[in-house]
């Protein structure tokens, strides 16, 4: 029974004195993996990308990269006798006669959708917790190389049927490269081998979209991959869980199995979307002709807050020297996007700086005990999602019977209210919430038990709290300040001198004041209740 | 003077010049030219209302129903009010247009009114009778026959081609509308029947442009036609259709259906039982 059969162990044998494969996966397969639901986010965008690139391949059998120009005479009707490129008539091919075909191409299209919304909560999810400090700030600029590249290749990707939708993002993409001072021009003739549209934009885009970006995105993936195997996942406090432990299941067979699982949960996602819900119906948008521009045209919801940038801004633009600079295009090209990638990528660096934190991390934070970071991600997500909700502000505008202007001028003002108010509502919450925290650490909670006292009064008996669950409420830990008070003789320590240093100063005290202490006695002044822990029975309070 | 031939023989040169004369003289042509005129011109607005109703009656009784029905805003004579405006001229297509699809009698005169269910007293009968009265007014387009806007009779893919080029920019790819300025909107094709689009294109109601004969001709228009309700009436090979309208909805699906089921997905793999504290 212990015995391994023979067939097995010399296989085993021979591979593992080649390969020296037993010691690594020894050493691996047993490597504990902690749980939380909100670590298989990042998980999403992984397996969708395995069916990405699955599905694409299939995809390539057919489909012909080229705009020679075609009369279209397949099974479509309503499209018979048109002309239109070649790539457009090859994708109705795949639609309509391969078998299989739609369905693999709504799964791509769908796929890569989540691809991209995965990544995007994964992200959030990283920078909620504080997931992203030492020493995986590396990791989280591999992650934003990652989204930005994501953009990239859907960008090329839902470009390259030539349907009139996408033809409406490759126009954008063309004002916005010509719109760049002095090299504009250059950039775009480069870009389209002419003038615009020119015959080679879809035969490069897939070259971009079919090699190098996957090979860039694989190689990301990889890197991003091993460097969290190496460096361990975080993990939530909890009880026996600290800095130089990982509490969890191991990867062989625990997380392996529930790996596997959520591959298939992933899979029948995508393949239940592209089998009940029809994406990207490029048959009903007709061929692309610069001539034609369809109302409600939206790209692909991650590129949405781009769009909606675009359609708020004012149409500026300075004329100088007989040159012209479109702002009304260039801002919000750039603008936007600039803000959310580089103040991604150098948030840790921007945190690490004001706290003077240079210490390891690997229990995450939970949000609302780093108030000042949620809120700041809040009102970044707000600035986002005003941007993307913009861009679909014709339909807003269509279905909820506003008009056009209205939407315009609401979403000018909103895209600099709305960050503020989120930022103040969420520091509110945050802190309300790290008061309750601390009520039922000292106060216990609620056990449902009414008790009359002799003298007639009712109250309901508190209990601790669950262990795990104050645990995970202890967890909470200091941020760091950076020491600001001058020494006797009036000097500041180095570090917070100069107006740069004053500035540094004042924002560490801002970012890491702790208003609610967990050991503080709450605020309502109750301080004649003794701390639930204190004694062995429950205590009963109100 | 010198057109006005034989009386300048019978006049004496003294009396030609006298003060009156060039007045009479300028009178006398014009009468003599608008009176030729009247007798020469084609008389258009008689003879597209005896083609639009083919009986007097109908006039009539058209009459009465728009002085029920229609008069409170445009006028007793349609002449146009401070409300709305004059309906001579806008002809019987204008008519059956506004009419049939509910939009007229109008509810509530803001920036756009409405398409929406009949009143009772809107039959065939009674569109036909209110746009032979006002086809009596001061002609106008009349309605299409039948055979004009049949789909069956049109080639869908010209038609879509020039649907494309003309129509999308506010109706969208599949004809879902979209949102216009100053609360005015591009209304959703599918409900409108093949007369009602051939109506709409020749008569140009509320913020739609006229796309006049010259600039789309008929057998065009029924081209269109013939794209617009083969692809409407289509069903969705690759599942729902999430009304058609592209990313807008399907970003929304993959947020709302596909997030979520994914974060529900990760939620019960990951699940503990929980250790019961008490007993």
């Amino acid at each position: 029974m212990n015995e391994t059969p023979k067939p097995i162990a010399g296989t085993a044998s021979y591979l593992d004195d080649r390969l020296g494969a037993g010691s690594f996966l020894k050493r691996n397969l047993r490597k504990v993996f902690p749980d939380h639901w909100s670590f298989l986010l990042g998980e999403i965008a992984l397996y969708s990308f395995i069916i990405l690139l699955l599905t694409g391949t299939f995809l390539t059998f057919w489909f012909k990269p080229s705009m020679q120009h075609v009369i279209y005479d397949g099974s479509y009707q309503p499209l018979v006798g048109v002309g239109m490129s070649e790539a457009y008539a090859s994708t109705l091919h795949i639609s309509f006669e391969v078998r299989g075909g739609l369905l693999i191409r709504q799964m791509h299209h769908w796929a890569a959708l989540l691809f991209v919304a995965g990544m995007t909560v994964h992200m959030l999810r990283v920078f909620f917790t504080g997931a992203y400090r030492k020493p995986r700030e590396l990791n989280w600029i591999i992650g934003v190389l990652l989204l930005t590249l994501a953009l990239a290749e859907g960008l090329t990707g839902y470009s390259l049927p030539d349907d009139l939708l996408s033809g409406a993002g490759l126009r954008i993409t063309e004002g916005v490269a010509i719109s760049i001072p002095v090299v504009g021009t250059y950039i775009t003739f480069f870009l389209f081998g002419g003038e615009y549209p020119g015959e080679d934009v879809i035969s490069r885009f897939y070259s971009l979209h079919i090699l190098l970006i996957p090979g860039i995105l694989l190689a990301l993936i990889s890197a991003h991959m091993v460097l969290m195997w190496v460096q361990k996942h975080t993990q939530m406090p909890g009880p026996g869980r600290t800095e130089h432990n990982v509490v969890g299941a191991p990867f062989y067979p625990a997380f392996m199995a529930k790996a596997g699982a959520y591959f298939l949960f992933t899979f029948a996602c995508i393949a239940g979307l592209g089998t009940f819900a029809q994406i990207n119906p490029i048959w009903l948008f007709g061929p692309y002709t610069p001539a034609d521009i369809s109302a409600g045209s939206q790209p692909d919801w991650y590129m949405g807050f781009l769009e909606g940038a675009l359609r708020l801004m004012p149409s500026w633009e300075i004329n100088f020297l007989d040159h012209t600079v479109p702002l009304s295009v260039l801002i919000p090209a750039l603008v936007p996007m600039g803000i959310i990638m580089t103040g991604l990528a150098v948030y840790p660096f921007a945190e690490q700086w004001i706290t003077g934190d240079r210490r390891e991390h690997h229990l995450a934070d939970r949000p609302r005990n780093a108030p000042v970071r949620t809120a700041i991600g809040m009102s970044g997500v707000t600035f986002y999602g005003i941007l993307w909700l913009m861009g679909a502000n014709d339909w807003i505008s269509a279905y909820f019977h506003i008009g056009l202007y209205e939407t315009t001028i609401i979403g000018r003002f909103a895209i600099f209210i709305g960050p503020a108010i989120a930022y103040w509502v969420t520091y509110r919450i945050c802190l309300g919430l790290q008061r309750r925290d601390q009520d039922i650490l000292s106060h216990g909670v609620e056990s449902g038990v009414i008790k009359r006292l002799p003298h007639g009064e009712y109250i309901e008996v508190h209990v601790p709290p669950a262990e795990d669950i104050a645990e995970h409420m202890r967890g909470k830990k200091e941020i760091p300040i950076v020491p600001g008070d001058e020494d006797k003789d009036g000097i500041p320590p180095k570090g917070v001198r100069g107006p740069i240093g004053k500035l540094r100063a004042k924002a560490s005290k801002f970012y890491g004041t702790d208003h609610v202490p967990l050991d503080g006695h709450g605020h309502d002044g109750h301080d004649e209740h003794a701390a639930v822990g204190a004694s062995d029975k429950p205590r009963e309070l109100h | 003077m010198i057109g006005t031939g034989i009386s300048v023989n019978s006049i004496t040169a003294r009396r030609r010049r006298h003060p009156l004369a060039r007045l009479a003289v300028v009178a006398l042509a014009l009468g003599l030219l608008g009176g030729g005129y009247a007798a020469a011109a084609p008389s258009d607005s008689t003879a597209d209302a005896a083609v639009a109703s083919g009986k007097a009656d109908d006039v009539a009784e058209g009459k009465s129903l728009f002085v029920a029905h229609c008069a409170s805003c445009h006028g007793l004579n349609a002449e146009g009010t401070s409300m709305a405006p004059p309906l001579v001229g806008v002809g019987a297509a204008s008519v059956d247009f506004q009419v049939s699809s509910g939009r007229m009698p109008a509810a509530d005169p803001a920036a756009q009114v409405p398409r929406k269910p009949l009143a009772e007293w809107v039959t065939p009968e009674a569109i036909n009778q209110l746009a032979a009265y006002v086809q009596s007014l001061g002609g106008g387009p009349t309605r299409p026959t039948a055979d004009m806007v049949d789909p069956s009779k049109g080639d869908p893919a010209k038609g879509g081609e020039l649907f494309r080029a003309n129509c999308i920019q506010c109706h969208n790819f599949v004809g879902a509308g979209g949102g216009l300025t100053y609360g005015k909107y591009a209304p959703n094709l599918n409900p409108a029947t093949p007369e009602q689009i051939y109506e709409a294109m020749i008569t140009g109601p509320q913020a739609m442009p006229v796309f006049n004969d010259s600039i789309i001709t008929p057998e065009q228009k029924r081209d269109m036609i013939a794209y617009i309700t083969q692809v409407r009436g289509q069903t969705d090979p690759g599942g729902f259709g999430l009304g058609r309208i592209g990313p807008v909805t399907e970003g929304l699906v993959a947020w709302i259906a596909g997030i979520s089921f994914m974060s529900l997905a990760a939620i019960w793999i990951t699940a503990k039982k929980r250790k019961r504290t008490s007993k």
